[in-house]
């Protein structure tokens, strides 16, 4: 259809819009590169707290001293269910709620988490009887029950490890492990600010356990010694805290709760095996939270392709019908 | 329009005696379907349509929320989770409404600068435009309303900071921040309000829509020349020339909002929105929306005092200006000439304001420890209003507009040399 003048002037906009948004995404993309000479510079301009842009000048810390204001990197790790293809793994879910099972539900609850999620579509995908049996192993607490408590259902919710938050501060040295449920999407990884419409159409959205991988791999022993206050000395850990390379401030109320064999996996029907390590264990109980944040991911994904193909089977055929219609006006 | 006359005649003898009694078949034939339209309009006019199917959206999908929502401080948080774990297709009408309160907000833009560009605004369409501004005064009051309801950090904190603005109004401010938040902090009764307030604002929305589709029927559209239709070789009847051509606008739109539901429904969301509210933590940063970011960019940029006006009530002053300043557009515009296309010095100035609106909606989000924040932001604020105030006014002194078609057929059969 030969466009008049006029047209073809706003298809020039139009390309020249979509022109720059394109500029626009790709700007944080050359960034990103530009970012190990920038490195170099520490505590320049990148951080946005208060603190590190105060009163002291950078330029007064030691050489490679880094202010323990500065947030790190998070480096973004590889998930089955990134993307818009991607699905959860249900080896690993089952692996990551044997994690959670054995170690963090020590301390951390999970009020949303019913025992009946685990043999819905997209999840461990455990069988209802494997459910039941399992959620007969734990006591909930119900005032209609003979002493207050019997054992769990399938349609109950995981049981919290304290009954108050009170209880919950006092055994954690008045730190509270924060609950479960939503918590993969109340963390995130930072990016940079323009990179949004890259983001939106890799769909990324796995910026909370890109930061839990990196928290439980995030403990040292000691505080390394180029961490420094914003008056320049060295950076002391408060008491009963311990050092985390990702958690803001770095003071974490949480001790290492995974350390290499901790937790003893089963082997897969064929005898394979996998790492009995920290960072299996991050990655395994990262993917897991990530379902129990968002159980029908795998149903979300699987519509959404049905609904992006009706849309644009319609508007082809909405299109034909308007240019079919359209046919018999001057001009046009 | 002169010639646009009903031809209407009831079919048989029932339809003749609703006509006699209601003529809302008559009405609905002559506005929905006989509506004489310029026939040059472009993809920029799909918008209004698209609109109204968002509006239709947001009410729809929040009636049905509102059926599973519970307003009520703690368990707010829990009862939006819950909608999108236990209730049948929940996941889907909380992504379509929190996605398409965003969509919405793109739309309006692309509406209003669609407008601005045309000069949409120009006599005699003074009302229409002016209602249209209030319909986006007014959805940013839903948007914000909405935003509070699902009573995580963000929601709580926004609520805390834009109720505080409030409080810089002279005399009135105190009792004004009182009354908004039911209490002297933002808590259960601010939550019980704005969950009535944002169910009702909708539907204010609508009767205001109802009248500026009204006052876009007395003079009937712009179009991207600006000329009068003169005769009715310019036009073409609504339907089915725009229904189809909305239509497929409409389908094309969905495309992109059905991707951000689908693929990345958080997206356009804040992390610290899935931490319950708690008035005792402050999230490490508190940032608005992204539609709300080009305005909150103007508060923020005004960090100085003039005479006995504090910065923060100037902040909200121009802040207030620069949503307000919008009414008066019709008069500030003085330029005979309404589309942009034919106003050679009018272009770059106008792509100059998108840009610098571009800008501000970053600098909103970005942190004013920054150096450049805060002093871009003040040469954001500057050309925002000089656009409005000094350009606008004055550039028809020194334009030498190119000439206009003699009607919108000639346009269209014979396109000027741009």
């Amino acid at each position: 259809m030969p466009g008049t003048k006029a047209q073809m002037n706003y298809t020039k906009t139009l390309a020249a819009v979509v022109l720059s948004g394109l500029l626009l995404a790709a700007a944080p993309v050359l960034a990103d590169d530009a970012k190990p000479a920038a490195a170099a510079a520490p505590a320049a301009t990148t951080t946005a707290t208060p603190a590190a842009t105060g009163d002291s000048s950078p330029a007064a810390l030691p050489a490679g001293s880094v202010l323990v204001t500065e947030e790190p990197d998070i480096p973004l790790q590889s998930w089955s269910f990134s993307g818009p293809f991607g699905k959860y793994d249900q080896n690993q879910l089952r692996r990551g709620f044997q994690v959670f099972k054995e170690v963090c539900s020590n301390c951390h609850s999970a009020h949303l988490f019913a025992f009946r999620n685990l043999d819905e579509d997209g999840g461990p995908e455990y069988s209802a009887a494997q459910v039941k049996a399992l959620a007969a192993t734990y006591q909930v607490s119900d005032p209609t029950a003979k002493g207050g408590k019997r054992a769990a259902l399938p349609s109950d919710y995981w049981p919290s490890p304290f009954a108050t938050e009170q209880d919950a501060r006092d055994a954690n040295g008045g730190a509270l492990p924060p609950d479960f449920s939503v918590l993969a999407k109340a963390r995130g990884a930072e990016r940079p600010l323009l990179s949004w419409m890259r983001d939106i159409i890799f769909a990324y959205q796995e910026g909370g356990p890109d930061y839990i991988h990196a928290l439980l791999n995030g403990f040292h022993d000691q505080v390394p010694a180029n961490i420094v206050n914003a008056d320049g000395t060295p950076f002391k850990l408060p008491a009963g805290k311990y050092y985390n390379d990702i958690f803001p401030g770095h003071a974490i109320g949480m001790p290492p709760p995974l350390s290499d064999g901790l937790v003893k996996y089963a082997k897969g029907e064929d005898g394979s095996t996998v790492p009995e390590t920290v960072e299996q264990y991050s990655h395994d109980v990262a993917a897991f939270m990530m379902w129990l944040s968002e159980p029908s991911l795998n149903q979300r994904k699987e519509s959404g392709f049905r609904v992006i193909m009706f849309l644009i089977l319609f508007a082809v055929i909405m299109w034909l019908v308007k240019r079919r219609i359209w046919s018999n006006v001057e001009g046009h | 329009m002169a010639e646009h006359t009903s031809s209407y005649a009831p079919s048989n003898a029932l339809e003749k005696w609703v006509d006699d009694r209601l003529p809302i078949i008559r009405f609905s034939k002559e506005h929905l379907m006989d509506y004489p339209t310029p026939k040059n309009l472009n993809y920029w006019w799909t918008f209004g349509g698209i609109l109204a199917t968002m509006l239709v959206i947001q009410i729809v999908t929040g009636v049905v929320l509102a059926m599973h929502y519970t307003p009520e401080a703690s368990l707010a948080f829990d009862s939006v989770e819950l909608i999108k774990r236990d209730v049948s297709g929940g996941r889907i009408l909380q992504a379509v409404h929190s996605t398409g309160a965003s969509m919405f907000f793109l739309a309006v833009y692309i509406h209003i600068f669609r407008g601005l560009f045309f000069g949409s605004y120009k006599a005699p369409r003074e009302i229409l435009w002016m209602l249209g501004v209030l319909i986006m005064l007014l959805m940013m009051a839903a948007a914000f309303f909405g935003y509070v309801l699902p009573w995580g950090q963000m929601s709580f904190w926004a609520a805390t900071v834009i109720t505080n603005i409030f409080a810089a109004i002279p005399v009135i401010g105190d009792p004004l921040l009182s009354l908004l938040r039911g209490g002297f902090a933002v808590g259960n009764p601010t939550l019980n309000r704005f969950f009535s307030l944002h169910y009702l604002t909708p539907f204010i929305i609508a009767a205001v829509v109802v009248l500026h589709i009204w006052a876009l029927h007395v003079p009937g559209n712009n179009n991207p020349v600006g000329v009068d239709v003169k005769s009715s070789r310019d036009t073409v009847p609504f339907h089915p020339y725009y229904t189809m051509k909305d239509l497929f606008g409409i389908v094309v739109f969905l495309i992109p909002f059905a991707w951000v539901v689908f693929f990345a429904p958080d997206i356009l969301g804040h992390s610290s929105n899935y931490v319950m509210a708690n008035p005792l933590v402050t999230p490490p940063e508190i940032v608005p929306e992204w539609y709300f970011l080009p305005f909150y960019a103007i508060l923020r940029s005004i960090d100085f005092p003039i005479l006995f006006i504090d910065s923060k009530l100037l902040g909200v002053i121009f802040f207030a200006g620069s949503i307000l300043i919008l009414f008066f557009v019709p008069w500030l515009d003085r330029s005979k000439v309404r589309s942009g296309t034919f106003r050679p010095l009018f272009k770059p100035f106008y792509w100059l304001f998108v840009l610098n609106f571009l800008m501000l909606m970053y600098l909103g989000s970005q942190s004013t420890t920054i150096w450049w924040v805060p002093v871009l932001g003040k040469v954001g604020v500057v050309y925002y209003f000089a656009y409005f105030l000094i350009i606008l006014p004055l550039l028809p002194r020194f334009e030498v507009t190119r000439p206009l078609p003699a009607s919108i057929s000639e346009s269209v059969l014979r396109p000027a040399r741009t």
